[in-house]
């Protein structure tokens, strides 16, 4: 179906960014040595990263981490304050309009109009793009018939479910036929059945559309979709690679336990066997290899009544907390961070 | 390093899309991006008929009930045979295009608050047709709401007479322009609907009093008669004014007092250049509004 790069050992550099892939294609999106500045805020602190032909790539991070800002600056809609980037081999500073045919995006708020109907919805978008006046009606009912929208097609945006409407913004998204399509939250704040369902149709159009897919998220579940991923924080590229790879590179197992008093277990633990343990998301969290031999271990020389044991294989999550030191929740629960408040500041404002 | 490549040709077998060749934009991609925002804007009027019912109450209620309950005193001032109906049946017919031009203006604050705005930002045409299409749109639903005004025409004793139908339609049509590129600028920068709202509303009053519409021209005090020279209203109402009164079979005497025509310290401002202020206006209001939109973050 499409190239994709299978890389079977844990490369954590940021430099490893290109990823490994015949060298014969220019990459879809190259940026270098990317910033972009909001005042006194560094959003983003300087991503080299290079996404290849049919790849799709995931940006995984907490909000206010500076992947909408990069994302933005990808499609043009804002201006970086140095470095470069480009998308289809069209620089985003200097040649918008080119990037600006070449990509489809879909926000992570809605951008339909509810008083049209969805056809008029497309009707709109193809005209703006320029699609050619003899493709427009086949195209349309080809990326409707992709989404399952194409007998609904007369019906008001605004009668829609939220489900339905971010279908319709990636049929639409898709209709001036992209070269790469942005996908900026793709599933936020819709609820796990309807997720799994945007999943689907993300995968159904990967099968049958030429094209490569950017996308954002702060689900770990969602990010094991992408072939590859960078784990972003604080504005930067903490690790870039398959998700095979990212987890075989933790090693460890996760281990969460319930016990009767976590601060003496927190100690005994440290003392007993050297591991460092902390509470997340409401358990007392801590990494270690072969985590299955070491649970009898745990239970006779911990020394702190247990009532409860979990042992985990290692997720996008460990990986995550492996570069950043904390869970993405833990990330997103730290309001103090001036970026995240102008974040959640800006989401508010559009 | 594996790498499961399939042929660029075998893959296009497979998927069975049709590849949509970048166009390569130019002047007739930005008329059919310009055409599209202003079917936008008909196709929502259309389908929001109670906008346009409600945007007519205004101008009914200043034609029939002000007028009517001012013609007893109006009456003594009045030549013979005018109506004070009449005489303000063109200012008010002003008055029924300025809310909707202006409201339909605000509805980019609207997309902006609702993100559609955006859709239309990242496309690959210049903002200069995304402006341009929006003022011609609102320009055209308003100055329809002033075609279903015109047609009450006849209970101000206005006559129905095509040439002067199709003048008043023009100027209509001029005014709604202008009155449109004048919102979709403040529409630029204000980011929300309820400031737009109160800002327009502050300033749509004034615009109206000041333009002439319910009083003639001549004979005021010099610190309003600087005022009405300076709103922009004036210079349309004043020619729609000249054009009811040109079509009345009243005496000179009479037109010369009601509708005497705009002058500038005593030298009289053709209708040509009267008109041709609006559109520079509207023109210059409009550019200032592409220059606004093409800025990036």
């Amino acid at each position: 179906m499409s190239t994709r790069a299978s890389t079977s050992t844990g490369q954590r550099s940021a430099s490893q960014a290109d990823g490994d892939h015949d060298g014969n294609r220019p990459p879809v999106i190259a940026v270098s040595a990317l910033t972009k500045r909001y005042g006194e805020v560094e959003a983003v602190r300087g991503i080299d990263l290079a996404v290849h032909a049919g790849e799709t790539f995931g940006f995984l991070g907490p909000n206010g981490a500076g992947k909408t800002t990069t994302i933005k600056i990808l499609c043009t809609l804002a201006k970086a304050t140095s470095g470069t980037a480009t998308v289809a081999s069209f620089d985003t500073a200097t040649q918008r309009d080119a990037v600006r045919r070449n990509i489809g995006l879909v926000f992570q708020d809605t951008t339909l109009d509810g008083y049209l109907t969805a056809e008029q919805n497309l009707r709109f978008h193809a005209e703006l793009y320029g699609v050619p006046k003899e493709a427009v009606q086949p195209r349309m009912r080809q990326v409707l018939d992709m989404v399952g929208l194409w007998d609904r097609k007369d019906g008001l945006v605004s009668t829609y479910s939220g489900g339905m409407q971010r279908r319709l913004e990636i049929a639409r998204g898709l209709l001036h036929a992209p070269h790469v399509l942005f996908l900026d939250e793709p599933t936020v704040g819709l609820d796990p059945q309807t997720r799994l369902s945007i999943w689907a149709y993300i995968n159904e159009l990967k099968a049958r559309e030429d094209i490569t897919i950017f996308l954002t998220t702060h689900y770990m579940d969602e990010a094991e979709h992408c072939d590859r991923i960078a784990i972003i924080d604080h504005g930067k590229i903490v690790a870039i690679d398959t998700p095979e790879a990212l987890k075989a590179s933790v090693g460890k197992d996760r281990v969460q336990i319930h016990t009767a008093d976590d601060q003496a277990a927190i100690v005994a633990l440290a003392a007993n066997f050297g591991i460092e343990a902390a509470v997340h998301d409401g358990a007392l969290t801590f990494s270690v290899a072969g985590g299955e031999q070491f649970v009898p271990r745990l239970f006779t020389e911990l020394g702190v009544p247990i009532r409860s044991v979990s042992v985990s294989r290692p997720s996008l999550d460990d990986v995550f907390m492996s570069y950043t030191g904390k869970t993405i929740r833990d990330a997103e629960a730290s309001g103090t961070d001036p970026m995240r408040q102008m974040a959640a500041h800006m989401r508010g404002r559009r | 390093m594996v790498t499961d490549t399939v042929t660029p040709a075998a893959e296009s077998a497979v998927v069975d899309s049709i590849r949509v060749a970048g166009p390569a934009g130019g002047r007739r991609h930005d008329l059919r991006a310009i055409s599209i925002v202003w079917r936008r804007e008909l196709i929502r009027f259309r389908s929001d008929r109670l906008r346009a019912v409600t945007s007519l109450v205004q101008p009914v209620l200043f034609l029939f009930i002000l007028g009517t309950g001012l013609s007893t005193l109006a009456r003594r001032g009045m030549p013979p045979g005018v109506d004070f109906k009449t005489f303000i049946y063109p200012g008010v017919l002003a008055m029924s295009v300025l809310f909707t031009s202006i409201f339909s203006a605000g509805s980019i604050v609207w997309d902006r608050e609702f993100g559609f705005l955006r859709e239309m930002l990242v496309a690959p045409v210049s903002r200069a047709s995304i402006v341009i299409g929006k003022c011609l749109g609102g320009a055209t639903i308003a100055t329809f709401q002033g075609i279903i005004f015109l047609a009450l025409a006849g209970f101000a004793h206005v006559p129905y007479n095509p040439v002067l139908l199709l003048a008043l339609v023009g100027e209509l049509l001029l005014l709604s322009f202008t009155l449109t590129a004048f919102g979709v600028m403040m529409a630029a920068r204000i980011t929300q609907f309820q400031a737009f709202m109160a800002l327009t509303q502050m300033l749509v009053m004034p615009l109206f009093f000041l333009s002439g519409a319910l009083y003639p021209l001549s004979g005021l005090p010099s610190w309003l008669t600087i005022l009405t020279r300076i709103d922009p209203l004036t210079y349309v109402v004043g020619p729609m004014r000249h054009a009811v009164f040109s079509h009345l079979s009243v005496p000179a005497s009479a037109q010369h007092l009601l509708a005497p025509g705009l002058t500038w310290g005593g030298w009289p401002v053709p209708v040509w250049l009267s008109l041709g202020i609006v559109a520079v206006m509207g023109l210059a209001m409009m550019e200032i509004a592409i220059a606004q939109f093409r800025k990036t973050e």
